[in-house]
């Protein structure tokens, strides 16, 4: 095991220019993905979670888009947008869709309606109503919709490389081809660091989100 | 800035007629109605309700139906009535969350719907249940919602904020920072009340605050509540089911069934003269001892005739309850009780006129 790991950094150290390029090309995968997501299902989820029409067909067309494996929606995709970026980033992102936009409509409606009565009755607008109280009692329920999210795109980023868009995964296709593991750890071990990181970094800010209870 | 408690208007009453006892029922009546909250203000109305009716779409029968009737400035009226009885709609149609389908509510005398709402609703306080604090918030802006909302200097918000929470006995350096997840269930009401107060309103509106609080914390409360109006002198209008809150707490009552006012009058008027079964039921008043346990002594008091006080050598408290004034009256055997505030007379009341009261319901 350590032999592999010593074989994987050796090979990292001589290949450190194109290791960075995949890393840099996985992060921009993974920030395209949940930027789009975030920009998309964060209005959406504020609207299906005032109107019963519109979560009945978003949420219910959300949860379908669950179900569908990512590697069929990467395929899916090949025929309109090639073997290109775009391609991958489309299937990232609808991958990063159903967890946002069902956390942030879950986020909304469960806030309790006496809070937003009292914003109202003490005259409060709308808007005021919406960014000064809602959306701060959202958020920590959007960023774990988000958490969420990032853990699962930044795993699947790898299959980008099977289409030719680089990221991290070209490792582990490239070992998978040679046959050797030092190879594909190269593309896993960071890969699997990144869902850590980001899995902590966003459980922390969830964390501070939220509003304090006791001591 | 506020003004301490008015004395009482002057003796509507001919000296003699009531310090015999023997005015007779009539005269004794209308001794009472003229001590009726507002004492001095009669004429000017802090909210009126004119033929209001709320019938929500798709609803059977309307919420509330025809209500008529007027809230004087500066006094205390809760809105009393079993769940489902629209109470609480005709509560939020003040304030606009809650918009009637017919008749007219006037605050100091203005068509609430010449104004726009949230203008309306920052002029207003507004306390519900402890789970209206905004959870996010420290207490200190929970406080200055309204205030901010009214754009005032940050400094004079900040003095505000310490000045109310003062006077609901939340010690500033304490509990401004604190925020509501830290707090008891009376802890956060009393921020809700301060809340309520920080754009200093004239009106108030509450929605059974206390409902979600232990019977001892809310009696504490409730005793805060009391000398709050008395000291502040603002307009309340208050929702609850609890016919012990609504009694001890009202200088009047609107009981409320299906929607429609059955009776409104003061506490010992509801008591003594129920309306109909429906309000004899719901005010427990047969069990007459008991009740006026609840009912503080002024709501019965009788004007003070000039000279009288020299003979009236038992002394009541004017917030005593009238069961503690009974029991006086029957111990020391006197022909009344002189009703003081501060030490000063500023009433009276027999046991013939209590007497007279609950015979008049026959």
């Amino acid at each position: 095991m350590v032999e592999l790991l010593e074989a994987a950094v050796g090979y990292a150290g001589t290949h450190t220019e194109e290791l960075l390029q995949a890393l840099r090309q996985h992060l921009l995968l993974v920030a395209v993905a949940l930027g789009i997501g975030m920009a998309l299902c964060v209005p959406l989820g504020i609207w299906t979670s005032r109107s019963r029409g519109a979560a009945l067909v978003i949420i219910n067309a959300g949860n379908t888009l669950r179900v569908v494996p990512s590697l069929a929606i990467l395929f899916l995709a090949i025929p309109y947008f090639g073997l290109s970026f775009t391609s991958a980033a489309i299937a990232l992102t609808i991958l990063a869709l159903p967890p946002i936009l069902i956390n942030t409509d879950a986020a909304y409606r469960t806030i309790n309606p006496a809070i937003r009565e009292a914003a109202l009755g003490m005259g409060m607008e709308r808007r005021q109503v919406l960014w000064r109280v809602e959306t701060p009692l959202a958020l920590p329920v959007i960023v774990a919709g988000i958490r969420t999210a990032a853990t699962e795109v930044i795993a699947s980023a790898t299959l980008a490389a099977f289409i030719g868009s680089g990221g991290l995964g070209l490792y582990v296709v490239r070992g998978f081809a040679l046959y050797s593991i030092p190879i594909l750890l190269v593309g896993a071990v960071p890969v699997a660091l990144l869902t850590l990181a980001a899995d902590l970094l966003l459980g922390g800010a969830q964390r501070w989100l939220q509003p304090p209870v006791h001591g | 800035m506020e003004t301490e408690g008015k004395p009482l208007s002057p003796n509507p009453l001919p000296p003699g007629a009531v310090l015999q006892g023997g005015g007779g029922f009539s005269e004794w009546a209308r001794a009472r109605r003229a001590l009726r909250p507002p004492y001095p203000f009669a004429s000017m109305a802090g909210i009126r309700f004119e033929h209001v009716s709320k019938l929500f779409p798709g609803a059977a029968r309307a919420a509330v139906e025809d209500c008529s009737f007027a809230v004087a400035d500066g006094s205390f009226v809760v809105l009393l009535g079993p769940s489902g009885c629209g109470k609480t709609t005709l509560l939020k149609m003040v304030n606009r969350l809650v918009e009637p389908t017919a008749g007219t509510i006037y605050l100091q005398d203005t068509d609430i719907r010449q104004i726009r709402a949230t203008e309306l609703r920052r002029q207003i306080g507004y306390v519900i249940q402890q789970i209206g604090l905004f959870p996010h918030m420290t207490v200190a802006q929970n406080v200055s919602v309204v205030p901010n909302l009214l754009k005032w200097p940050a400094a004079k918000t900040q003095a505000r904020v310490d000045e109310l929470l003062a006077l609901v006995d939340l010690p500033p350096a304490e509990y401004r920072e604190r925020y509501p997840g830290q707090m008891s269930g009376g802890q956060r009401q009393r921020v809700g009340v301060a809340r309520a107060l920080a754009g200093d309103p004239q009106v108030i509106l509450m929605d059974e605050p206390f409902g979600a609080v232990d019977a001892i914390t809310r009696s504490g409360l409730q005793e805060e509540m009391l000398h709050l109006q008395r000291k502040l002198k603002k307009t309340i209008l208050f929702v609850t089911h609890d016919v012990e809150e609504a009694l001890r707490l009202a200088d009047k009552i609107v009981v409320m069934r299906a929607g429609r006012i059955v009776q409104y009058d003061t506490p010992f008027a509801i008591l003594s003269q129920p309306a109909n079964e429906f309000v004899y039921q719901l005010v427990g008043a047969d069990d007459m001892v008991r009740q006026l346990g609840l009912v503080r002594v002024e709501s019965a008091m009788l004007p003070l005739p000039a000279g009288a006080s020299a003979d009236l050598a038992h002394k009541i408290g004017r917030e005593d309850t009238l069961r503690q004034a009974l029991s006086l009256l029957l111990r020391s055997a006197a022909d009344g009780l002189a009703v003081v505030e501060n030490g000063v007379p500023v009433g009276w009341v027999t046991l013939e006129s209590i007497r007279r009261a609950g015979e008049a319901r026959e």
